[in-house]
Formats: C-alpha cells, structure tokens, sequence
C-alpha cells in the first residue's frame, strides 16, 4: 500500500464551549466571587501546609516560653521570632496559633458538611423516588429539624453527647442534613418525571443505579450551591460553639476557642488574642459566601440569559 | 377555620411528644441515667434509695410514662448546683431573655424597616449599595466575636457603657426589668445590638425586595397617576404593604432571637436562660439542661403554633389549603 499523501494540515479546531467551559467564564465573570475563590484557596493551603509555613509549632511546648506571654503584635519574643499578631497567655504565636486553628475549623465545617451531604442527599432522593408515606415520613423530619434553630439543635446534641472533634462533626451533620435533603427533593421531584428515568425503569435498571447515576447527578446544581453556603455556616457554628465551651477540646484549638481564650484578656485591653482569631474566621465565611453567591447566580437556570 | 386551628393543635401536641421523646432518650439511654440524676456526692445507700425514687429500676417505657407525668405536672427534678426546683429556676431567667430577645426585635425593626425602605426606593444609589454591603457583613459575622469587639470599643477603649450584667432592674408585674431604668437601659442597649446585627440584615433584605417588588405594582402606578405625592405613595401605599411580610418573618425569628441570646448572654454575662444553660451544661447540672431543652421546645412549638395561625388569618390562601 503506497504511503498516502499528508492531508491538508486543518486549522486549529475553534475552542469548543463546553458546559463546564461556559462555568467557569460565568463564574469569573464577578470579580467579587473570583477574589473570594482565591483568597478561600489561599486559607486552604495556609491549613494543608500549615506546619511548614506557620512560624512556631503551636503544639510543642517545647518551644513556648512563658516570659512570651501576651506579647503585642509585632514584638520579638525571648525565642527570637518576631510576633506579627502578638502572643496569647502561654507565649503561643497567635499567626501560628491562627494557621493551626483554621486547619481544624475547615476540617470540622468541611467534614460535616461532605458527610451531612450525603445523607441528605441520599434521603432527599429517596423521599423524591419513592413517594407516598416515606416521603411524607422523611419530610416529616426535615420540618421538625428546620424548625428549630440550628444553634439549639447543636446545643442539645452536644449536651447529651459532651465535648470532642467527632461529637461537633455528629452534632453539625444532625443539624445541616435536612437542608440537603430538602434541596435535592424538590430538584428530583421535577427530574423524576423526565423521559431519561423512564428510559432507565424501562431498562430495568436497579433502583440504587437509577438513584445515583441518572437522578443525583442532574441534582447537582441546587447541591452544590447549597453545599457552599453550608460549609460556611457549619464553620460559624463550629466557632460558636467551640466559644462557648461545647465544641472542640482545648488540646485541638479551633478559632472559635482561640477567641475564647482571649476573651478574659479583652477587658485588660490586650484585643490582639481574640481579635486576629475572628479576623481570620470572618475572611473564611466572607470568601465561601462569595463563592457561593455567586455559584448561586450561575447555577440557577431561571436566570439563564 | 376550627378544623384547622384543632388540627395544628394536635401536630403541636405530636411534635411535642416526639421531642420530649427525644430529650428522654438522649438523658436516659445514652448515658448512666444514674450518673445524670443523682448527685455525684450521693453515697451508695443514698444513691440506690435515690434510683427506686426515681423509678430507674423500672422498664424503660415505664419510666417514659413516669418521666412524662412528672413533666405535665411540673417536676422536672431538682437543680444540683442551686437546689432548688429546675423550673422555677428556668422560669425565674426567663424575663431576662425576653427581654433582651424583644430588645433585638425592636432594634431590628427601627433600624432595618428604615434603611431597607431607603435601599428599595433607590435601588442604584451609592449609599444604598453600601447598605447591602453592610448588610451581607451582618449575616456572615460571627455574633459572640462581634460582641467580643463591641466590648472592646464602648466599654474597654471608649468605657461608655457597661460590659456586663443587667443593671439595675424595676419592678414591673412582679418581675424585674432592665428597661425601666437608666441604668438597666445602658447594660441592655450592647447585647440588644449585638443579638439584633443579624435580624436588622434580614429586615433590610425583606423591605427593599419588598419595596422593589410593590413598586411595581398597578396600584402604585395608579396612586402615582392619580397626582398623590411621593411620601403618601411611599408610606401608605407601599409601606403597609410590604409590613405584613415584614412583621411575619421578625415574629417566626423571635424564636431563633431566643435561641441565639445563648451566645449573647454569655458575651455579656446576661443573667438569662442561654447563659444558665451554658452553666449548666459545663458542670453537668443535668435536672436544669433537661428543663431547659423541655422549656425551649414547648416555646418554639407555641411560637410556630401561634405563626401558622396568624399567617391563615392573614392569608386567607393559606385556609383553603386546609380545607381542600
């Protein structure tokens, strides 16, 4: 077979707008939200990498000297690092302090939201598919838990169950899975009656197969934008809590209880030990809000152009 | 109109049930309900006279049945740090709470119905566009680090108002309030900011969507062509309009207002339920957390209770659902 001839060399395919594409174009097309992804991705990283980047291990007394306690921002202490925010009661450097606590508080806010996703999830749509008296029963509950304020809810939760990482994150998840759950329903609901689930019940597909592979990934959207808002109101929370001396140990400090420990301090006039903590957690929320918002505005087909 | 009131009336009694339910089991089965309910300086004798008192030898849905009774009659044990009845000591907290939640509510009001009138009427204006910027800081500021920073500005740095307690109280009803004197004005005027900062963001939200929405209706236009001058447009035409919505939401977020004072009141050292509880919860006072968490759900019940029938009073709509 003779070598056949080079075809013409084709002009380079035009970028094909592909709908994720056309996402991230309409996402950046706020300037707000686009600062705001960047300054969340920053305070990511910051936590990932934080025993790399932070001055001082908070955690090992070793290097805490007591002569350090309650330093001004921006003095030297006796160890010879410079405290850009000041020392809390123990020496502690409050920028390391705040690097190591927002490492805890995404963990805790992220964590419960992921796992209060997925059984919100899972139940949304089931409620949606099945109908009838679980769906009524499911519902039932969501109306119960929305009814009480999420504040209370936790409290109660974590007066029964006592201090503990894991007892925030089972508090949060019991407090926030009902919102998923109720998104995702009134999204499926719709969806449950288009052609491609008939196609699929028609195939005989298993019920899990037509949940999770036809329904939930068209639910999307809504749980998405959802998801975002709830990160950052689980991470409130977990602060709130954590200030009032119900959320996490003293041995894992998040920002709520750094704020906390600075709270006797506030009256002496030394602000700095829960002022930069809030700071800190302010910019958090602040930024995911943003994402969301904007996410909201992007996701939502009623106001497609 | 009957039917519905009965019907509401008997979910409200269910959910009830459900959440007394709920707090049963969270005292009685994860826990050593031992460990909860006696005092942990009661010795062996006193502790095993103690559990045939309380019925804990009793099945489960026995002492279900026992606890219930107990709480319609008004005994939900005795408090192990006060000694006395949690109740009555739950009760005795109760007008501090009120009071601070229905000084929120008010503030709320007065500043939110203003500026978001303001921001609905002229939607593109600079100082309106500020407003919502400030309003959107109002919902994602923690609230305990806000009062936190409240305290250091008036109270550490300026030392204008007190940072906390109720001041001085007048009698008023037989039950003391903060309000009726200069005093108790000056310690409540902080924590009522603080605790209404995030209600005065909703209000502000509610009134210029509101206002943007009855702009644009045909009776507005009417008024308008009818020569009416703006400020009657404005005040008796849109204004009464959009307060129904307005006052509906504030009235259901009473309840959240009393929930969220937890953390105000133990910023400010509010001698309140929220500051009892937290108390409470941190030296295991379990008789007064139990009452507490009864107390609060039978008011939020009422509280939703009361909502639901006001909203079908107002909404006829909402009456012939429930009849149909």
């Amino acid at each position: 077979m003779s070598t056949t001839a080079l075809p013409a060399p084709v002009p380079a395919p035009p970028r094909v707008e592909t709908p994720f594409r056309r996402f991230v174009a309409e996402f950046c097309e706020s300037k707000i939200a686009l600062g705001g992804l960047i300054v969340f991705t920053l305070i990511a990283l910051a936590a990932i990498f934080a025993p790399w980047i932070s001055p001082q291990d908070p955690y090992d007394l070793g290097v805490l000297d007591i002569m350090d306690g309650r330093l001004e921002p921006g003095s030297v202490g006796a160890t010879g690092i410079t405290h850009w925010l000041g020392t809390d009661d123990q020496g502690r450097d409050m920028l390391s302090g705040i690097i190591y606590g927002l490492r805890i508080s995404l963990i805790v806010g992220a964590g419960s939201a992921i796992i209060a996703c997925l059984v919100g999830a899972s139940l949304g749509l089931l409620a949606a598919y099945a109908g009838g008296r679980t769906d009524a029963a499911i519902m039932r509950l969501v109306d119960l838990q929305l009814s009480f304020p999420a504040i209370l809810a936790a409290l109660m939760i974590l007066a029964f169950l006592g201090k503990g990482v894991m007892n925030v994150v089972i508090a949060l998840v019991i407090v926030e899975w009902a919102y998923y759950a109720r998104t995702v329903r009134g999204t499926a609901l719709v969806e449950r009656r288009r052609e491609y689930i008939e196609a699929a019940q028609c195939l005989a597909l298993p019920t899990y197969r037509i949940l999770f592979r036809h329904l939930l990934p068209n639910c999307l959207p809504p749980l998405i934008v959802v998801g975002t808002m709830q990160v950052a109101r689980a991470i409130a929370l977990e602060a709130t809590l954590s200030f009032l001396g119900l959320g996490v140990p003293i041995t894992e400090p998040s920002l709520g209880l750094l704020i906390a420990n600075g709270y006797e301090y506030m009256l002496s006039g030394k602000y700095w030990i829960s002022f930069y903590p809030g700071i800190a957690l302010l910019i958090t929320i602040v930024s995911i809000n943003l994402v969301g918002d904007q996410l909201r505005d992007v996701l939502n087909p009623r106001l497609k152009k | 109109m009957s039917l519905y009131l009965l019907r509401r009336l008997i979910q409200a009694i269910g959910v009830m049930a459900v959440m007394s339910l709920i707090v049963f089991l969270g005292v009685f089965a994860i826990g050593d309900p031992v460990e909860m309910l006696i005092s942990p300086d009661a010795d062996q004798i006193e502790r095993e006279r103690a559990v045939i008192a309380l019925g804990l030898d009793k099945p489960l849905w026995m002492q279900y049945l026992l606890f219930l009774s107990n709480a319609l009659s008004g005994d939900l044990g005795r408090s192990f740090v006060f000694n006395e009845p949690a109740l009555q000591l739950i009760m005795g907290r109760m007008p501090a709470t009120l009071e601070l939640a229905l000084g929120a509510t008010f503030m709320a009001i007065i500043i939110g119905l203003p500026l978001g009138l303001y921001a609905g009427l002229r939607p593109n204006g600079a100082t309106s566009k500020a407003i919502m910027a400030v309003s959107i800081l109002g919902f994602s500021l923690p609230t305990f680090w806000v009062g936190l920073m409240l305290i250091m500005v008036f109270a550490v740095q300026l030392g204008w108002l007190p940072s906390s307690g109720r001041g001085e109280t007048a009698m008023l009803f037989g039950v003391p309030w903060s309000f009726l004197t200069w005093d108790g004005l000056t310690h409540l005027i902080m924590p009522a900011t603080n605790l209404a900062l995030f209600k005065i963001s909703l209000v502000i939200r509610l009134t210029r969507a509101g206002v943007r929405e009855t702009m644009l209706m045909d009776y507005v236009k009417f008024a308008r062509a009818k020569g009416l001058s703006p400020s009657r447009v404005t005040f008796v035409h849109v204004f009464k309009n959009i307060l129904i919505p307005v006052v509906t939401v504030v009235g259901l977020e009473l309840g959240s207002t009393i929930a969220f004072s937890v953390v105000t009141e133990s910023v400010f050292a509010w001698p309140g339920m929220g500051k009892l509880i937290i108390d409470s919860i941190n030296v295991l006072d379990r008789p007064v957390i139990v009452a507490y968490l009864m107390t609060i759900v039978l008011m939020f019940i009422t509280i939703n209770l009361i909502v639901d029938l006001t909203y079908s009073f107002l909404d006829p709509r909402v009456r012939l659902e429930a009849k149909g």
